[in-house]
């Protein structure tokens, strides 16, 4: 049945691949990433890329850019918004191929909204926030069973304070390995 | 009366965890004309000191509220602590409308007192009430608030609520994203504060069951929200839900057999309840949007609910069986509406209000659904969580102050505010208790 739903979502949501991996495609190319050749040899059996083929020692530029987006793991999103910023989208796709690569991982996406609103209401978007970021990482080749999604709201505020800038950093997904 | 006997097997049971957030009151916007009344020091009779000053308790509760303004002592002309040593003519030169005295009688090295007092009318020279309070030292609190809840009543007409209580949920930031949380109950006043439960986890939403045994909350111990009931005075939990993802917003129907609930188990947040004998779950809202924050109607025949289908929140009502299309919207008037509750009168809806997008302040109000007048009684910005005292009288609230956050109580008409500043933690969620016998 879950995988029937799998199914379900991998086909349902293809429309909605096609059209982002255009829009991947007409993009720039992911954002250059600074390299940091010590702390990517040091964590290279994490290798993200399907692409990848590494040999002893050496890794590519696009394996130390899987490393470098694997270690973004905080996401953050607009007032209001539930979807991701454009801006995060190869990151999360890095994060999404990892998880393709490697049937056995397992994510938990953690969904927090800033204090403004009801509790409850914030508690329903940061789970919006979370699930839209897993939809990404299946229509994107991962598979719902690696994936958890909890919201905890405004419960958890990343910076606990009235100000603009804390709220910006309070509107987040955390993608916490398991 | 049942004051009394409830006073004498009230038993004090609870969880032995203290609470370290003692929660004091502080009055911050008062009437322009309140009723003068004199609470003359309840007299000792018998051995030693108490630890409690019940006049005092009395005071605070009638002022608090707003409507009365006692006398000063210093201002009194005589100290009287029964009947016969009443001259009301003390009483008229001073101003007085009203006047209480007692006195509280303790065998020597015995817990038990008994607390006599009279009510007097100063004007039509009549005594209104009086009674003899029997309890244990512990219960003077108690006493206190069931003497102000007689003159309340005998003044207003309305039951006085001050043996009331509330419960809440304080937050402690220990490090980081890393906080603790306390459900905790106190009086309404928000002294004899008591921990119910004591979590590293988000405790959310706590709702009183109909005879104010149990409470029902939202708790993150295994990483994820789940719903329990907790039996207040053993302390006895257990966990209601364990549905895939969002398990939020208990709520207790009137009669006390079900649980409005929401969860997201088929992919957004919908309205269901659940029987809690058969455990027998029913879909109550179906919308791809967020329906969140059921509150019953009074009769338990409707739910009222948010969601934001239209794109940004606002309020609706279901009848429970309806198809679940059909629903009807109780408020346009504003960019955001939400968590809405009846006032007992079932026609004046509490709710959270953001008037326009360019406004960014949340405000506690009410919308008469039938004039639909709305009176918007606070002017702080993070206003939420709007909870009804028993006697309608009242509406806690939670909002910032110094960056912290406290509750707040108003009254209906707004004209009355106090405040209940805790010494730590960020306090949240309180939930007014029905009345407790």
């Amino acid at each position: 049945m879950g995988n029937q739903y799998n199914q379900f979502l991998k086909i349902s949501l293809l429309v909605i691949s096609v059209v982002t991996l255009a829009a991947c495609s007409s993009t720039s190319e992911p954002e250059e990433v600074i390299e940091d050749n010590q702390a990517a040899s040091s964590s290279s059996s994490n290798s993200a890329s399907p692409s990848a083929s590494s040999g002893s020692g050496q890794l590519t530029q696009e394996e130390i850019r899987a490393q470098n987006a694997l270690r973004e793991t905080v996401f953050y999103f607009d007032f209001d918004v539930a979807e991701f910023k454009p801006a995060d989208r190869d990151t999360l796709t890095y994060h999404a191929r990892d998880l393709a690569a490697n049937p056995g991982k397992r994510v938990r996406l953690e969904g927090h909204a800033d204090e403004r609103g009801t509790r409850e209401y914030n508690l329903a978007l940061g789970e919006r926030r979370a699930n839209g970021i897993m939809n990404y990482f299946i229509v994107n080749g991962a598979s719902r069973s690696q994936i958890e999604v909890v919201s905890y709201g405004e419960e958890q505020p990343a910076q606990n304070s009235s100000s603009e800038q804390a709220y910006t950093q309070n509107r987040r997904v955390e993608v916490v390995n398991r | 009366m049942n004051t009394r006997t409830s006073i004498c097997i009230f038993l004090l049971s609870f969880l032995s965890l203290s609470a370290k957030a003692e929660l004091s009151i502080q009055i911050t916007q008062g009437i322009d004309n309140p009723i003068p009344i004199a609470v003359v020091p309840f007299a000792l009779e018998g051995a030693g000191v108490l630890s409690e000053d019940v006049a005092g308790i009395v005071i605070n509760d009638l002022e608090q509220v707003g409507e009365f303004l006692s006398l000063s002592r210093s201002n009194m002309l005589s100290m009287p602590s029964e009947e016969r040593e009443v001259f009301y003519r003390d009483w008229r030169i001073l101003a007085q409308d009203y006047l209480l005295v007692g006195k509280i009688n303790r065998a020597s090295g015995s817990q038990l007192v008994q607390v006599q007092y009279e009510f007097f009318d100063v004007n039509r020279e009549l005594k209104l009430a009086g009674e003899i309070l029997t309890g244990s030292v512990a219960q003077l609190r108690d006493i206190g608030h069931a003497i102000a809840n007689v003159v309340f009543e005998e003044v207003t007409g309305i039951p006085g609520a001050f043996t009331s209580q509330i419960l809440y949920v304080v937050s402690e930031q220990v490090q980081g994203d890393e906080y603790n949380f306390r459900l905790e109950k106190a009086d309404y006043d928000g002294a004899r504060a008591q921990a119910l439960l004591e979590s590293r986890e988000p405790i959310m939403s706590p709702s009183w069951s109909p005879n104010g045994q149990d409470v029902a909350y939202v708790s993150f111990e295994t990483d994820l929200p789940r719903i329990y009931i907790q039996n207040i005075a053993t302390g006895q939990r257990r966990q209601i839900t364990n549905y895939p993802n969002i398990n939020s917003s208990p709520v207790w129907s009137p009669d006390a057999t079900k649980l409005a609930m929401v969860l997201s188990k088929d992919g957004s947040p919908d309205i269901y309840v659940q029987d809690l004998n058969t455990n027998q779950l029913m879909r109550v809202t179906d919308h791809p949007a967020i329906d969140t924050e059921p509150s019953w109607s009074s009769d338990g025949r409707s739910i009222v609910f948010m969601s934001d289908r239209t794109g940004q929140p606002q309020i609706y009502q279901i009848e429970l069986g309806a198809p679940s299309y059909n629903v009807e919207r109780l408020t346009y008037d504003c960019f955001q509406c939400m968590k809405a509750r009846f006032l007992p009168d079932g026609v004046n809806l509490v709710h959270v209000r953001r008037e326009a997008r360019q406004n960014p302040n949340y405000q506690i109000a009410i919308l008469n659904i039938e004039t639909l007048r709305v009176i918007t009684l606070t002017n702080t910005s993070l206003d939420e969580s709007p909870s009804v005292a028993p006697n309608g009288s009242m509406i806690m609230y939670a909002t910032k102050f110094n960056g912290r956050g406290v509750l707040d109580a108003v009254s209906i008409d707004g004209r009355v505010k106090f405040r209940l500043p805790s010494s730590q933690g960020d306090v949240r969620e309180p939930a007014w208790s029905p009345f407790l016998n």
